[in-house]
């Protein structure tokens, strides 16, 4: 194993699972720094989960390596996981105990010391907004509440990397909101992973973001750097008399047009070139009845419908 | 952190219904059997002081009621330890200990030693049934000994093989009935087994045999004698099965 920068949280490398025949995960590399939050993306089924189950150690990838902070978690698993927070797609509650005796049980399990479990408990929850329902039973709380529960057990003990799985799933949206708040705190401190659905949360809170898609990274970029990739390099344009779709393809700096019906069309450029004066000269000089033209807005929807939905079909036409 | 697990566990048996409703119940089957042979005794009592050497009160009253303690254990046992593993995979709340810095083996180890203290309570209120007539009459304290550490071993291998049978599946009601159907299976044919593997000759299976033969390692205890083979018997089976258990769990992180 190489010896990664200190400041490397965890470290992933071509890691692989298989059930059976089939490919869960496969070759999939990943980095979180300290101080950073990872946001994982992808349709049901990419392997979200299976690769956060590998990443801490409730499941034991086919191959490759993972370290956290430069230990190896297949050689050293109860070294690495005292660094590992973890909530699953499910939080792991005990219903029939109390908030504060949960914490300070989760707090104990991770190896802290008898004495500090007490203050870290309450320090966990007031981080999670549970100071107040401390002395409930888990069993009697609302979902919204279970959910911070399971978030606050997989802070109590400070880990160094804190591992989400969808920990947004089934809350309202000023739940939501707090949650988020809570995530971009913990991302100063800590190294967060999180997985989602929600496109926008991504956009939010995490600094990098990775989309899977049948088990393998398909994109892998900073937020800064798909906001980079964003800038419109999209134009909508709506014709009343339509040339052939050859003919727009023809202008310099076109690089693919979609035509979406009704004289709509999608047209890309390469970045460098913007032909929009001259589609809109050539509209003009050759009657097609302009009538509409928007710059369209490249969202992380956009990227992850066309990385995820396998008809790339727009692209392949030059 | 074994001990963390074990007091875990403790409290969840206490929190639920299904403990207390099985100490009262099998205080209430052998607080009425305990009753029941003391009271046959007495009526016997000016008859036995015509024998020669009589067998004590030891022997016809508290040597049964471990007897039926043993029987009723065999139901109550799987019972309580169906849920240890069984339910925290149903309700997902097995990844806490997964993804805490613990290992397998102390997970098992910490369930193993809460589910024996639940039991050990049991035993204590079994040993003080016959503890009551202290004064009263002379009591065989080294028999009463041996029939205590007798339940306790039987006790310890029924619980191992229950706590691996709820790592088997995420139903507590299946793993209560494998685990019962694991200890009948072994009552029958672990004694058939040793009885004719033994009038063959062939002493080494036959030791073998008796591993698995949980009735058969009691009886000598149960009269009193300290047969070290028999103490070491339960001990190897509990062992055994935990060693499955460890393996199991290990095994659902490997395969998945």
């Amino acid at each position: 194993m190489t010896s990664p920068a200190p400041e490397l949280t965890v470290s992933a490398k071509g890691l692989a699972r298989h059930y059976g025949k089939h490919a869960a995960v496969r070759g999939l590399d990943l980095e979180v720094r300290q101080g950073e939050v990872l946001g994982l993306l992808g349709p049901n089924g990419a392997g979200k989960t299976t690769t956060m189950q590998m990443l801490t150690g409730n499941l034991a990838p086919s191959a490759g390596e993972i370290s956290v902070c430069g230990i190896d978690l297949l050689e050293q698993p109860v070294a690495a996981k005292a660094r590992i927070g973890y909530l699953p797609e499910t939080p792991p509650l005990y219903r029939e105990l109390t908030v504060a005796e949960y914490l300070r049980l989760a707090a104990r399990l991770h190896r802290m010391p008898r004495a500090s479990c007490e203050a870290a408990a309450s320090r966990a929850m007031q981080r999670c907004g549970l100071s107040e329902v401390s002395r409930k039973l888990i069993g009697t709380l609302s979902k919204g509440y279970q959910q911070r529960v399971g978030i606050a057990q997989a802070i109590v003990h400070e880990p160094d990397l804190v591992i989400l799985d969808e920990p947004t799933v089934g809350l309202d949206p000023n739940q939501i909101l707090d949650i988020r708040t809570l995530i971009r705190e913990l991302g100063r401190a800590h190294s967060v992973i999180l997985s989602t659905h929600i496109l926008t949360e991504v956009e939010a809170v995490c600094d990098r973001v990775q989309i899977l898609h049948h088990g393998e990274v398909v994109f892998s970029n900073t937020i800064a750097g798909l906001r980079e990739f964003q800038r419109g390099r999209t134009v909508t344009l709506s014709l009343h008399r339509p040339p052939s779709i050859e003919t727009l393809r023809g202008i310099t700096g076109v690089s693919t047009v979609d035509a979406d019906g009704d004289g709509r069309f999608r047209i890309r450029f390469a970045p460098d070139v913007d032909p929009t004066a001259a589609l809109v000269a050539r509209a003009g000089a050759e009657d097609w009845g302009l009538h509409q033209l928007t710059p369209a807005q490249t969202s992380l929807e956009d990227v992850f419908v066309h990385l995820t939905r396998g008809d790339s079909a727009g692209d392949s036409k030059q | 952190m074994i001990f963390t697990i074990a007091g875990k566990e403790l409290r969840a048996l206490f929190t639920s219904p299904l403990a207390w409703l099985v100490l009262t119940v099998v205080q209430v089957i052998l607080g009425y059997g305990f009753l029941k042979r003391l009271d046959d005794f007495l009526q016997i009592q000016s008859q036995l002081a015509q024998l020669a050497s009589p067998p004590g009160v030891t022997e016809l009253v508290a040597a049964p009621t471990y007897a039926t303690a043993a029987a009723v254990l065999l139901f109550a046992v799987p019972l309580l330890a169906m849920r240890m593993i069984a339910e925290e995979r149903r309700n997902q709340t097995m990844t806490l200990l997964l993804s805490a810095p613990i290992s397998m083996t102390e997970i098992i180890i910490g369930k193993f030693i809460g589910l024996m203290t639940f039991l050990l309570l049991i035993m204590l209120l079994v040993l003080t049934m016959p503890l009551t007539l202290v004064g009263t009459t002379s009591l065989d304290i080294g028999l009463l000994a041996t029939l205590t550490l007798a339940l306790l071993l039987l006790t310890a291998s029924f619980a191992a093989v229950s706590l691996y049978s709820s790592s088997l599946t995420a139903q507590p009601m299946a793993a209560a009935l494998l685990s019962f159907g694991l200890l009948l299976a072994m009552l029958f044919m672990g004694e058939t087994a040793g009885d004719s593997l033994r009038a063959r000759g062939w002493a080494i299976p036959a030791a073998f045999a008796q591993v698995f033969s949980p009735l058969r390692n009691f009886e000598p205890l149960g009269k009193g004698m300290l047969d070290s083979y028999a103490i070491a018997c339960p001990l190897l089976l509990a062992a055994a099965f935990l060693i499955l258990a460890i393996r199991r769990l290990d095994g659902r992180r490997l395969r998945g």
